[in-house]
């Protein structure tokens, strides 16, 4: 009793709202995500949604069961039924989400796999990630395909060497260093992702991928974009005052631009 | 009504003088009260924090008194992020759900007079409060509070002030107070284990405890086994700021222009390992009693036992085990081996099969129960619904796939908001109005209490759920502000809505202070046992004795849950009645 | 039902089954309900020892696993403790030294069993002596792996090196205390023998991870 009623109705009604709402966001994509621009992007929002439908049901069955066992019952003098458990019951709802987990992250595990496990095809154009309290700078290799040797104490912003290029090392002579991405549109593209100063990170939404630049080592990120455009790079990981602050570009470019692209850039 | 037996001491003689009593005491109730309204103090100072996050987040550009050039600069909002984070983890959900309610009621939950170790006990809150101490100093050396966020990833916390204004003295004061509170964690859990080993009361069997002592002891275990690898990391992380040692710095770093000379190719993934091998046990350590209280006050308030006892004693075993190795899920994105991530990934999604056991559970201990709707129960049901919200998106960020897009945004901040920030909390909201009349003799006010519960169930929804949508549009956290990005500023109406909710929750939460103190004085007398409870706590008086039993201890003769058991003369039959005065037989196990 | 909870109050005597269940901590007496020392069972100790000496076992699992981990990591900096190959036979000697007094400590538990407390402190106090030979011969290894142009910065096998031998070290020295302590404690105090035990399991794990140090860092800090 003691205003049993009441209450029982009330989160009854609040569970039914929360759950008819969550579903009705998610439902009119409320601030979804903006189209991937990647084949392995299309297949990570696949399991995404995959993802929110199976999680989507165990919410709304997990809620308004919640809500119909309080309203249900509540105190109105019964007495209650008395009872220990159920074993066939608990083995059974054990198997069912291990089952459900389970099956989850062995197809999300083919997604991983794609964005993180293949080989890099041989004409993938590799371009390096540099990132530094809060600007990104990235190199290409130049005309020579090669990187040439970076050394730390050459590193000098104000003398235009962010990276600390060695001018006595021939393969460096050539490198471009600009502080946005160009790539060409539908060309397998490797990105190598270092850091100067403290943990940093790669994020581009609509690539549907994001790693770390962890100081000290040289992590590789692979994607093909399909689609034109500019995209923001954000740095995701804390490093400092200046966070919030640090993004640069990725501009998708059609191969005729990308080239113009590397002549301008080699003419500087 | 035989008389008491000449060898029982009817009551002990409380110790003497205002400091051995309340303040150096060792009392396990003195200790644990200390240790809630230390919670409760560092609770105050982390909502105000969030608050003033929140106002910035919302009006980035709000000019505020007191701060020198009117808006608050990004380094002043790390930290507050980092001193809200760290406040909350540390000294709200470390120090409550175990250390004030688990010293109070562990022992007499068990039968027992007080902890194992009693001047242990006064020590380790002692090594807390210093901790705490040491940690709200760090708001006033030069530079600052610490701006690297809870978690602390060298090199921005292991290169001194080159980093950031804060990262000098101010991050050296939060090291300091985390070792020292790692000290008292440590010396907390050996007094928690081994009391639930060794001071049980005849008959009060493994299966017998009440599943608030399983959840303590779990608990105990895992900050037992984690808290060391924390120190050890600590140690490592002074070593690499002070003495040059390179653990976590790498070689040839430039930081700001300046050469960072002296080290020899430091591995920060090596912290991230070490801190989330403590720092995911961490997170269940704040959760676990929780689940505790949330089971012990659903089968009080549903008058049944408990459904599943037994499945719910080991999957706290389950989550206590699970729990330490999967730390890795935290570094999806780190750089580390791609391959370990599919391992972690299966080991995390397996962690929702005992938790979703749980929640099961706990729906079947309501399901034909006669529920009554008083403040503890309310908040043991929205325990349950924050649980499930915030661990269905542990779900898909338990997919490193999925990781790659909601990594470092609100969704995470979503996630463990509700679980942690709302639904732990919710387990001491729910202990709070539960224990509060065995504590202080007297009943809370219910009305308010009811109102506490409504606008803080309403408002923390408010608060957190827009943050998954923030979230899954790119949103990212550890911002101080979305001025960046020109996308992030669609989702400025979204922030606008969380910080008033926030600043509505966190108001409510006066009513809750206000009815705590009036209800001390004010209160209505408890009896000793007002909920019709089972457990021993329940069977003496309200507050208990010094010894917590005077003198007259109890023996256990059937399980902890024994609610409207066929034949009995009442509802509920408590643990210490012996059979032929209880009406039933003895010792009906579980199922 | 207040009647019963009354009642019940008279079923203590008819204890059973539990592990909890032998009642010496209500048939002390005299308790001064402060202290509440006199309730513990003196069993309670032995198991706090073994409990504390697992958040032990884990810090150093922590440093030895971190050791491991920084020795793989990707920039390949770690260099062998080459250079101090003076340090290791000194090493041995303190191994020794350790493990002997491990032996002086089982003998003078069992003197103290047998009554005979003279005979207890004789080798109480060996112990308390090969403990402190322990610790000035790791200053020497100190001293030694000094000379050899390895400080604490220089490398992080010589990093580790200081780490684990200065953990350890500590944890040594608090042992050295205690067993001073208990040293002075009159024979007649029944929690004596409790300490002894408490104070003995703690030397042997320290004699026990001391062993597995050494074994690491030889093999794992040499090569
Ligand atoms: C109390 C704290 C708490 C709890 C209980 C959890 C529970 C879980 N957490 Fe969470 N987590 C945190 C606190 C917590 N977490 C914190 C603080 C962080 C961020 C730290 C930082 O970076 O600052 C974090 C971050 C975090 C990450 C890293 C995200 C990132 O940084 O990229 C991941 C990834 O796997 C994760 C996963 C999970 C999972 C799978 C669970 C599971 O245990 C959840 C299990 C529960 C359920 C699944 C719901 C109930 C089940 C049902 C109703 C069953 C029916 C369901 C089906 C059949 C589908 N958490
Ligand atoms: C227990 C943990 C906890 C709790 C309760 C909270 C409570 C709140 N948190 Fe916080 N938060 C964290 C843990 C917690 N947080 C952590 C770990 C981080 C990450 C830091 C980092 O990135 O390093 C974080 C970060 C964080 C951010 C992200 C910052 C960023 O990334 O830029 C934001 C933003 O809105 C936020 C907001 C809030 C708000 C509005 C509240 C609340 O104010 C909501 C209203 C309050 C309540 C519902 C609680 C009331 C409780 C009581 C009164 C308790 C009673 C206690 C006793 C009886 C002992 N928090
Ligand atoms: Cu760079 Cu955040
Ligand atoms: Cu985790």
């Amino acid at each position: 009793m003691r205003g049993s009623a009441a209450s029982a109705l009330l989160l009854f009604i609040a569970l039914t709202i929360l759950v008819g709402l969550t579903i009705f966001l998610f439902a009119t994509g409320f601030f979804a995500a903006p189209p991937p621009i990647t084949p392995v992007g299309v297949r990570i929002d696949h399991q995404y949604n995959l993802t929110l439908y199976a999680t989507g049901m165990a919410f709304v069955l997990a809620q308004l069961g919640l809500g119909w066992a309080v309203f249900r019952y509540r105190d109105r003098g019964q007495p209650a039924r008395f009872t220990r458990g159920n074993a066939v019951l608990e083995i059974a709802w054990t198997i069912v989400t291990a089952v459900v987990f389970l099956g989850l992250g062995g197809l999300a595990a083919r997604s991983w796999a794609q964005s993180r496990i293949t080989k890099v095809p041989t004409d993938a154009i590799r371009v390096e990630v540099t990132e530094q309290q809060f600007v990104y700078n990235f190199r290409y290799p130049g005309p020579d395909g090669k990187f040439g040797r970076i050394d730390p104490e050459l590193i000098s912003a104000p003398t235009g060497n962010p990276l600390g290029i060695d001018p006595n090392d021939p393969a460096g002579l050539d490198d471009i260093v600009v502080s946005t991405l160009t790539v060409p549109v539908n060309h397998p593209i490797e990105l190598l992702i270092r850091s100067q100063d403290v943990v940093h990170n790669f994020f581009v939404r609509e690539l549907r991928l994001q790693q770390d630049a962890v100081p000290g080592m040289t992590v590789p990120l692979q994607f093909t974009p399909d689609r034109l455009g500019r995209y923001y790079i954000v740095c995701t990981q804390l490093c400092g005052m200046g966070h919030n602050q640090m993004h640069s570009f990725l501009d998708v470019v059609s191969d005729a631009d990308y080239r113009e692209f590397l002549t301008r850039a080699e003419a500087r | 009504m035989n008389p008491l037996p000449d060898h029982v001491h009817p009551a002990v003689a409380s110790p003497s003088g205002f400091f051995r009593r309340y303040v150096f005491s060792t009392d396990h109730k003195v200790i644990g009260l200390q240790y809630y309204f230390l919670a409760l103090a560092a609770v105050t100072i982390g909502i105000v924090l969030s608050l003033l996050m929140r106002v910035h987040l919302a009006w980035p550009q709000a000019h505020w008194p007191l701060v020198t050039g009117g808006t608050l600069r990004p380094e002043q909002y790390l930290a507050l992020m980092t001193m809200h984070g760290t406040i909350m983890v540390f000294f709200v959900l470390t120090t409550a759900p175990l250390g004030a309610f688990g010293n109070y009621f562990l022992p007499i939950q068990i039968g027992a007079p007080d902890m194992a170790f009693p001047r242990i006990n006064m020590l380790s809150f002692w090594f807390t409060l210093a901790a705490f101490l040491c940690m709200l100093a760090a708001f006033a050396v030069p530079g600052g509070a610490p701006i690297s966020g809870w978690t602390a990833y060298p090199p921005l916390s292991g290169l001194g002030s080159v980093t950031g204004p804060g990262e000098g003295m101010g991050q050296t004061m939060w090291i300091v107070s985390i070792g020292i509170f790692c000290i008292a964690s440590l010396l907390a859990s050996i007094n928690f284990i081994t009391t639930t080993i060794e001071m049980r009361a005849p008959g009060m069997n493994l299966t017998r405890m009440p599943l608030t002592v399983w959840a303590w002891f779990v608990t105990a275990v895992m900050s037992l086994l984690s808290f060391g690898a924390l120190l050890a990391a600590l140690i490592m992380l002074v070593l690499d700021r002070s003495a040059g040692t390179s653990f976590f710095t790498p070689a040839g770093l430039v930081v700001n222009g300046e050469l960072q000379s002296g080290y020899s190719g430091g591995w920060p993934l090596l912290w991230e390992h070490l801190f989330w091998f403590f720092g995911h046990p961490e997170v269940y350590i704040a959760i676990l009693p929780g689940m505790g209280v949330t089971s012990h006050v659903i089968s009080n308030f549903s008058r049944k036992p408990v459904f599943g006892y037994r499945a719910m004693a080991a999957t706290l075993c389950a989550i206590g085990i699970l729990g330490f190795l999967l730390w890795g899920h935290h570094m999806f994105v780190s750089g580390m081996n791609p391959y370990s991530s599919l391992a972690f990934s299966a080991l995390t999604l397996s962690i929702g099969v005992p938790s979703a056991v749980k929640t099961f559970n706990w729906l079947g201990t309501m399901w034909g129960g006669k529920i009554q709707f008083d403040t503890p129960m309310l908040f043991s049901i929205g325990f349950v619904s924050f649980f499930v919200t915030g661990g269905l998106s542990g779900i898909f960020l338990a997919q490193p796939a999925l990781d790659n897009l909601l990594h470092a945004t609100y969704y995470v901040v979503a996630h463990f908001h509700l679980v942690m920030g709302v639904a732990a909390i919710f387990g001491i909201f729910s202990a709070t109005y539960y224990w509060f009349p065995k504590m202080f003799g007297r009943m809370m006010d219910e009305t308010l209490g009811k109102l506490h519960f409504w606008l803080t169930f309403v408002g923390a929804y408010c608060i957190f759920m827009p943050m998954h949508f923030m979230g899954i549009y790119g949103g990212i956290r550890r911002y101080a502000d979305w001025t960046g990005a020109t996308y992030l500023a669609a989702l400025q109406p979204l922030h606008l809505f969380a910080t008033i909710a926030a600043l509505v929750t966190a108001a409510a939460q006066l009513i809750f202070f206000y009815n705590f103190v009036s209800s001390l004085t004010r209160g209505e007398k408890a009896a000793e046992n007002p909920w019709r409870a089972t457990t021993l706590e329940w069977s003496t008086a309200s507050p208990p004795p010094v010894d917590n039993f005077a003198g007259a201890f109890p023996t256990v003769y059937r399980g902890p849950y024994e609610y409207s058991v066929p034949g009995a003369p009442q509802d509920f039959t408590p643990q210490h009645l012996p059979p032929e005065l209880a009406g039933v037989s003895e010792g009906a196990t579980h199922a | 039902m207040h009647e019963s909870e009354v009642a019940d109050r008279t079923g203590l005597t008819l204890g059973e089954n539990g592990r909890g269940g032998r009642g010496g901590w209500f048939s002390g007496g005299g308790r001064d309900g402060n202290a509440g020392r006199s309730r513990t069972p003196e069993r309670a100790y032995i198991t706090g020892i073994v409990i504390a000496l697992g958040a032990v076992a884990m810090f150093f699992a922590a440093l030895v696993s971190a050791a491991v981990v920084r020795r793989g990591s990707p920039s390949g900096d770690w260099q062998p403790l080459r250079g101090a190959s003076t340090v290791w036979p000194i090493l041995a000697l303190n191994t020794m030294v350790l493990l002997a007094s491990s032996f002086t400590l089982s003998h003078s538990r069992l003197r103290a069993r047998s009554g005979d407390d003279a005979g207890f402190r004789r080798w109480w106090i060996v112990t308390s002596a090969l403990g402190a030979i322990f610790l000035a011969g790791q200053l020497f290894a100190w001293r030694q792996i000094v000379g050899a142009g390895l400080y604490l910065a220089t490398n992080p096998s010589s990093s580790f090196f200081y780490l684990l031998t200065a953990a350890h070290g500590a944890h040594v020295a608090a042992g050295i205390v205690a067993l001073l302590v208990i040293a002075c404690r009159p024979a007649r105090r029944m929690a004596r023998r409790t300490a002894i035990e408490v104070t003995s399991v703690y030397w042997h794990a320290m004699g026990a991870i001391w062993i597995f140090l050494f074994l690491f860092l030889f093999f794992g800090g040499r090569s």
